[in-house]
C-alpha cells in the first residue's frame, strides 16, 4: 500500500480514477469479481453517495521474462523438463504470476501430477517436500471457481513455489497428488471437505473435519458462517456475517 | 455382573463393547473366547493419554497393533472460516487460539503473511521484531516443556510432568506480565505489537534465564540416562528420513532423522539468520531422538532468548504508517487494560479527524492489495505455513493454515504398525500433537 503510494507527488488523474482506491491494483491482473457500492451497505438508500461505484477486483497477473533471481531456472528446467516428456509447457502452464516475491504456476488440471512428479524428481528442481493443499472458492470467477493451492519446498535447492489448479464449480474435479506427495492425503480430504473438491485418484476421500453426514461445503463463500444477533447493552448486535462490510 | 462395565452389543460388524475402565480382564476373556485374537479399539476421542480429543483406531492382535488409523475433528471450530468475517487485525485474536500451546508462532506466522500482503516488511521497526524473536523462544521452550512433560506422564513417570510444568508457569508468568493473558495472548499484530513491554519485564525473563538454566539439567538427571526411560523410548516410533519427506514431517521428527532443516537457518525471518544458534538432530530415527532433539532446543532457545535481551533498544513497536498502525494507545487504568486517558482525551476533545481515523481503522480496518502470499516459521512442531488471500478489502479473503501438528499427525500409523499397544503412547507423544491446530 505504502509503497504504492510513496513515490511522486499527488497525480490528479490517476487520483480520481477508481483503480487508486486503497487497495486496488490498477487494470492488469486477473479479475475474479465486480464490486458495487463503497461501504458494503445495499439495504438502504445510498446515502453516501458511493452506491454507483464499480470497481472490478483484480489479482496479479502473468508476469513477463524475466522473473528475477531462481525464478528463471525453476521455469527453464520446469520446461525444458516437460519438453522431454513430449509436452508443450504453453499447454500445461497457463500462466506465471510473480507478485511480492513469490512465483506461482498456474496448471491445467489434468497435468497437475506430471508436473508434480516432474518438480520432485528432477535433480534440478528437487521439491521434495509438499506443504500440502489451501483451497480457495473465488465464486465470482466464472468457470474456474474453485482453486487448489499447493506450495512446494526444495530442500535441497532452498527454493519455495505455489502451483495454482483451479476446476468449475460444475465439475468440482482436480487430480489427486497422493501418489507423488503421500502428505497430501489428509490436505486433500480437508479440501474436500470444506470445499467439496473431488480429488480423483485419492485412495480414501472422506470428510475428515466435518462430521461424515454433513451436508454442504462450510468454506464455500455462499455458505453462510451462521450465528445470532447478541442484545448487548439494549442494542442488537447482528451474527458476524450479516454485518456491514467494506470489502 | 459382567454387563455393569463392558456392555456388548451386537453389530454388523461384530460384538461391540464399550469400555468405561477398570474392566480389560472382561473384555480379554470374551476376546478369547472368540476364535480370533482380532480386536478392533477405539481408543480415545477422550482418553487421558491421547494428548487432547485425539481418537485413534487400532486393529489390535494380541498386544500387537495391525493397524492404526486416526480421527480427528473433534475440535474442528471453523477458525479458517471465522477469519473470513473479522479485520485483518482481529484476526490474530483468532489465530493465537489455533494450536493454543504456541500462539506466538501462530501469531506471528499470520502477521508475516499480513505484513507481505501489505508490502511493510522491511517498515517493522527492530525493537517490534526483537520482541516477537523472543516470545517465540520463550514460547519454543513452553511447547517443548508441556510435550516432554505430558510424555513423561503418559509413561507414568509423574515427576517429570511437575518438573516440566514447574518450569512452564514461569514463561506463562512472563507472557502474563508482558502481555495480560497466559495463553490466546491476541499480542502480535499487522505491522508491529499491540504494545511494548512493560517495566520489569526484561529483569523477570533474565531471571527466569539464570533459573532455567539451573533446571534445565534436572531433565538430563531425570530422564536422559534413565533405564527404564530409554527402555521405553529408544527404537520406538521409528520414522526414517525417506518416510519423513513423503508424509511431510517437519520438526523435530524430521531432526531425529537427521536432517539438519529449521526454517530459521534455512529461510530466515525476523532476523533469525543474525543470531548465533545451533540446531539438534539425531540419527536415532525414534522417539528418544525426538527426546533429546527438544532438550537440546530449549538450551538454543534460552541462548537466543539471552541475545534477544541485549539487543533491546528502546523504540517504536508499531509501524509508522498510520493508516495501518492501530490507534489505540494502550495504558493500564483502574478498569485493565485500555485506551490511555491521552488518547482519549486527543481524540474526544481537540482533534475530529483523528477521532474519525480512530472510529475507522477500529470499525472497518485497514485495506490490504489484492494478491495471496505465503509465510511459514518454523514452531516447536515444525513448518508453520500460512497462506493468505486478499481481494483487496479490509477482512481478509482466504486464509489457511498448514499446521505442522496436522501433517505430522499422519505418521502416527506409519510408526505405529506393527508394534505393540503400549508403544502407540510413546510414538504418539513424541509426535507432539496438538488438537487445537490439528482440527482449527
Amino acid at each position: 500500500m505504502s509503497a504504492a503510494n510513496g513515490n511522486g507527488g499527488p497525480n490528479p488523474e490517476k487520483d480520481l480514477s477508481a483503480s487508486n482506491l486503497p487497495g486496488q491494483r490498477g487494470d492488469g491482473g486477473e479479475e475474479i469479481r465486480v464490486q458495487r457500492g463503497m461501504f458494503g451497505a445495499d439495504k438502504s438508500g445510498d446515502t453516501s453517495g458511493y452506491g454507483g461505484l464499480v470497481r472490478s477486483i483484480r489479482l496479479p497477473g502473468p508476469a513477463t521474462r524475466p522473473y528475477g533471481g531462481w525464478f528463471d531456472e525453476v521455469a527453464d528446467e520446469l520446461e525444458g523438463a516437460l519438453e522431454e516428456q513430449g509436452l508443450v509447457p504453453e499447454n500445461v502452464i497457463d500462466r506465471t504470476v510473480v507478485d511480492r516475491g513469490e512465483i506461482t504456476f498456474h496448471i491445467e488440471r489434468e497435468f497437475l501430477p506430471t508436473v508434480a512428479r516432474t518438480l520432485r524428481d528432477d535433480p534440478a528442481l528437487r521439491f521434495e517436500l509438499c506443504t500440502g493443499v489451501s483451497g480457495v472458492h473465488y465464486p465470482g470467477d466464472k468457470g474456474r471457481e474453485l482453486h487448489a493451492v499447493y506450495h512446494l519446498r526444495s530442500i535441497t535447492h532452498n527454493r519455495l513455489i505455489r502451483l495454482e489448479v483451479s476446476a468449475p464449480d460444475a465439475d468440482p474435479h482436480i487430480p489427486s497428488l497422493v501418489a507423488v506427495y503421500p502428505t497430501n492425503d489428509w490436505h486433500e480430504r480437508e479440501t474436500y471437505d470444506f470445499y467439496g473438491i473431488v480429488f480423483d485418484g485419492h485412495p480414501a476421500l472422506t470428510r475428515i473435519m466435518m462430521p461424515d453426514d454433513w451436508q454442504g461445503f462450510p468454506q464455500r463463500k455462499d455458505y453462510p458462517l451462521g450465528g445470532i444477533p447478541v442484545e448487548y447493552k439494549g442494542a442488537q448486535i447482528p451474527a458476524p456475517d450479516q454485518r456491514r462490510s467494506y470489502s | 455382573m459382567s454387563t455393569q462395565h463392558a456392555t456388548p452389543r451386537e453389530t454388523t460388524e461384530g460384538t461391540v463393547y464399550t469400555v468405561t475402565g477398570g474392566d480389560w480382564d472382561e473384555v480379554a476373556e470374551t476376546a478369547a473366547r472368540s476364535d480370533d485374537e482380532r480386536i478392533i479399539v477405539n481408543m480415545g476421542p477422550q482418553h487421558p493419554s491421547t494428548h487432547g480429543v485425539l481418537r485413534l483406531i487400532l486393529e489390535i492382535d494380541g498386544e500387537t497393533v495391525t493397524e492404526a488409523r486416526c480421527g480427528i475433528g473433534y475440535l474442528h471450530t471453523g477458525i479458517e472460516k471465522n477469519l473470513e468475517y473479522r479485520t485483518w487485525t482481529q484476526g490474530t485474536t483468532f489465530v493465537t487460539r489455533m494450536d493454543y500451546l504456541t500462539p506466538f508462532f501462530n501469531e506471528t506466522a499470520y502477521c508475516l503473511a499480513v505484513e507481505k500482503l501489505l508490502g511493510i516488511e522491511d517498515q517493522i521497526p527492530d525493537r517490534a521484531t526483537i520482541i516477537r524473536v523472543l516470545l517465540m523462544e520463550l514460547n519454543r521452550l513452553s511447547s517443548h516443556l508441556v510435550c516432554i512433560a505430558t510424555g513423561g506422564m503418559e509413561l507414568g513417570a509423574t515427576t517429570i510432568m511437575i518438573y516440566g510444568f514447574r518450569d512452564r508457569e514461569l514463561i506463562l508468568d512472563i507472557y502474563e506480565l508482558i502481555t495480560g493473558l497466559r495463553m490466546n495472548h491476541a499480542y502480535i499484530r499487522p505491522g508491529g505489537l499491540a504494545q511494548d513491554l512493560p517495566p520489569g519485564a526484561v529483569d523477570q525473563i533474565r531471571e527466569f534465564v539464570k533459573k532455567m538454566k539451573k533446571n534445565l539439567p534436572e531433565y538430563d538427571k531425570l530422564a536422559t540416562g534413565n533405564p527404564i526411560f530409554k527402555a521405553r523410548m529408544q527404537d520406538v516410533g521409528y520414522l526414517d528420513l525417506a518416510c519423513c519427506m513423503a508424509l511431510g514431517a517437519t520438526g523435530p521428527i524430521l531432526r531425529s532423522a537427521g536432517l539438519p532443516h529449521d526454517l530459521r537457518k534455512a529461510q530466515p525471518y525476523c532476523g533469525y539468520e543474525t543470531y548465533d544458534f545451533d540446531v539438534p538432530t539425531a540419527d536415532t530415527c525414534d522417539s528418544y531422538g525426538r527426546f533429546l532433539i527438544r532438550l537440546e532446543e530449549m538450551r538454543q532457545s534460552l541462548r537466543i532468548v539471552e541475545q534477544c535481551l541485549d539487543r533491546l533498544q528502546p523504540g517504536p513497536v508499531m509501524v509508522d504508517d498510520k493508516k495501518i498502525a492501530w490507534p489505540a494507545q494502550l495504558a493500564l487504568g483502574p478498569d485493565g487494560l485500555g485506551n490511555s486517558l491521552d488518547h482519549i482525551k486527543k481524540i474526544m476533545g481537540t482533534s475530529m479527524e483523528a477521532l474519525i481515523h480512530h472510529f475507522k481503522l477500529v470499525t472497518e480496518g485497514f485495506r490490504v492489495p489484492p494478491g495471496q502470499a505465503y509465510a511459514a516459521v518454523e514452531s516447536p512442531k515444525g513448518e508453520l505455513g500460512v497462506h493468505v488471500v486478499s481481494d483487496g478489502g479490509t477482512r481478509p479473503f482466504r486464509v489457511h493454515f498448514r499446521d505442522p501438528s496436522f501433517t505430522n499427525l499422519q505418521t502416527m500409523a506409519a510408526m505405529c504398525e506393527g508394534g505393540q499397544v503400549a508403544d502407540v503412547i510413546v510414538a504418539v507423544a513424541s509426535i507432539d500433537p496438538v488438537m487445537g491446530g490439528v482440527d482449527r
